[in-house]
């Protein structure tokens, strides 16, 4: 499939109807979608036959690409029923259910010490299960929020013993490359690219903003010297 | 949601933590759907020893989907295995129903496909 085909396949995606700013759902658009997932197959060959986990999958944009580019299997994985129930409907619309399912889950609870934490009893037997992890978190940035995003990296590095790809803003780019060497990751940055987030809700005081992402690519050290 | 994700979900209460009781989940009035999926042969070969396959052995089984009690010695060229795993795994989808925990009794529902893992804030 050529990029320009995914791209306007994944046009007909249905986007959130009512977006939630407490979790940030800011629309993955048909054009970040496709180049991701576009990239993730012709350069790396990480996501045809392969298992995928999509964290924080929102309305299953990034899953159904994944299915489009000839995933084994994909599990997408999201908080909001509401996300949810629209995900499917895209599933169903692109006629992938034999390839796309969903888990209502959430993976992180409230920290002992304040602040968020993951799951681990969720996440453990997840753990090494997927070959691919794709995602776009989110970013982190609203009160009572902060660190999920890397919350979400840490719980796709443990999904997946293949690659991670991930969206972040690349003002977090320096902390990120850092955390993942602390697990034991590589961390490489594919492209930057142009997030464009229209307004969507009330604070937004600009028709649109775009804001700076990276594309991460993660990968296990052992992995890549063997 | 199918069982090769089944495969993969605990009871993940906070004060439940007999290892042997967490998991798997047992089924409670499954409603079964089978779809039609294309057999990927060197997929399901490269899952298999990520499956936990006691758990999904039983877990099939109580279903009614017929699954040997260990994986023959050459599941490569078994191809009468790999057609039963590729059944269980990727084409049997539960739509409706609840999955027990058999440690605490917490009951995670599954509605339209889509299994609820969410735990209550006392809960985590």
């Amino acid at each position: 499939m050529k990029l320009k085909q995914l791209e306007g396949y994944l046009g007909d995606v249905a986007a959130f109807r009512d977006p939630k700013i407490q979790l940030e759902q800011y629309p993955t658009t048909a054009h970040l979608a496709s180049r991701v997932l576009y990239t993730a197959e012709t350069a790396y060959g990480d996501i045809a036959g392969k298992a995928v986990v999509d964290l924080g999958c929102g309305c299953g944009m990034l899953s159904v690409a994944a299915a489009m580019m000839g995933a084994g299997c994909v599990t997408g994985v999201d908080v909001d029923s509401d996300a949810l129930e629209i995900a499917q409907e895209n599933i169903d619309a692109f006629e992938i259910q034999d390839t796309v399912e969903l888990v209502h889950a959430s993976l992180c609870g409230a920290a002992d010490g304040g602040g968020l934490a993951l799951d681990q009893r969720f996440v453990e037997r997840m753990r090494a299960r997927f070959d691919t992890a794709v995602l776009n978190p989110p970013f982190g940035t609203k009160p009572g929020n902060k660190g999920i995003d890397v919350l979400f990296l840490q719980a796709a590095c443990a999904m997946a013993t293949g690659a991670v790809y991930s969206l972040h803003k690349s003002s977090t780019r320096e902390y990120l490359v850092k955390k993942a060497a602390s697990w034991g990751f590589r961390c490489e940055v594919l492209a930057e690219l142009r997030f464009d987030v229209p307004m969507m809700y009330r604070f937004h005081k600009k028709k649109s903003v775009d804001i700076e992402v990276d594309l991460l690519r993660l990968t296990p050290v052992a992995a890549a010297a063997a | 949601m199918r069982l090769i994700t089944h495969n993969m979900l605990k009871c993940h209460v906070k004060n439940c933590t007999d290892p042997d009781k967490q998991f798997p989940l047992r089924f409670k009035d499954a409603k079964l759907e089978q779809i039609e999926a294309e057999r990927n042969d060197e997929f399901l070969v490269r899952m298999l020893p990520r499956i936990e396959w006691a758990a999904l052995a039983t877990t099939a089984n109580e279903l009614g989907i017929e699954l040997p009690k260990e994986v023959p010695a050459n599941p490569a060229d078994d191809d009468a295995f790999l057609q039963g795993l590729h059944t269980a795994i990727m084409e049997m989808h539960v739509k409706e129903g609840s999955m027990l925990c058999k440690g605490c009794g917490h009951e995670y529902k599954i509605a339209k496909g889509i299994p609820n893992m969410l735990l209550a804030e006392h809960e985590i």
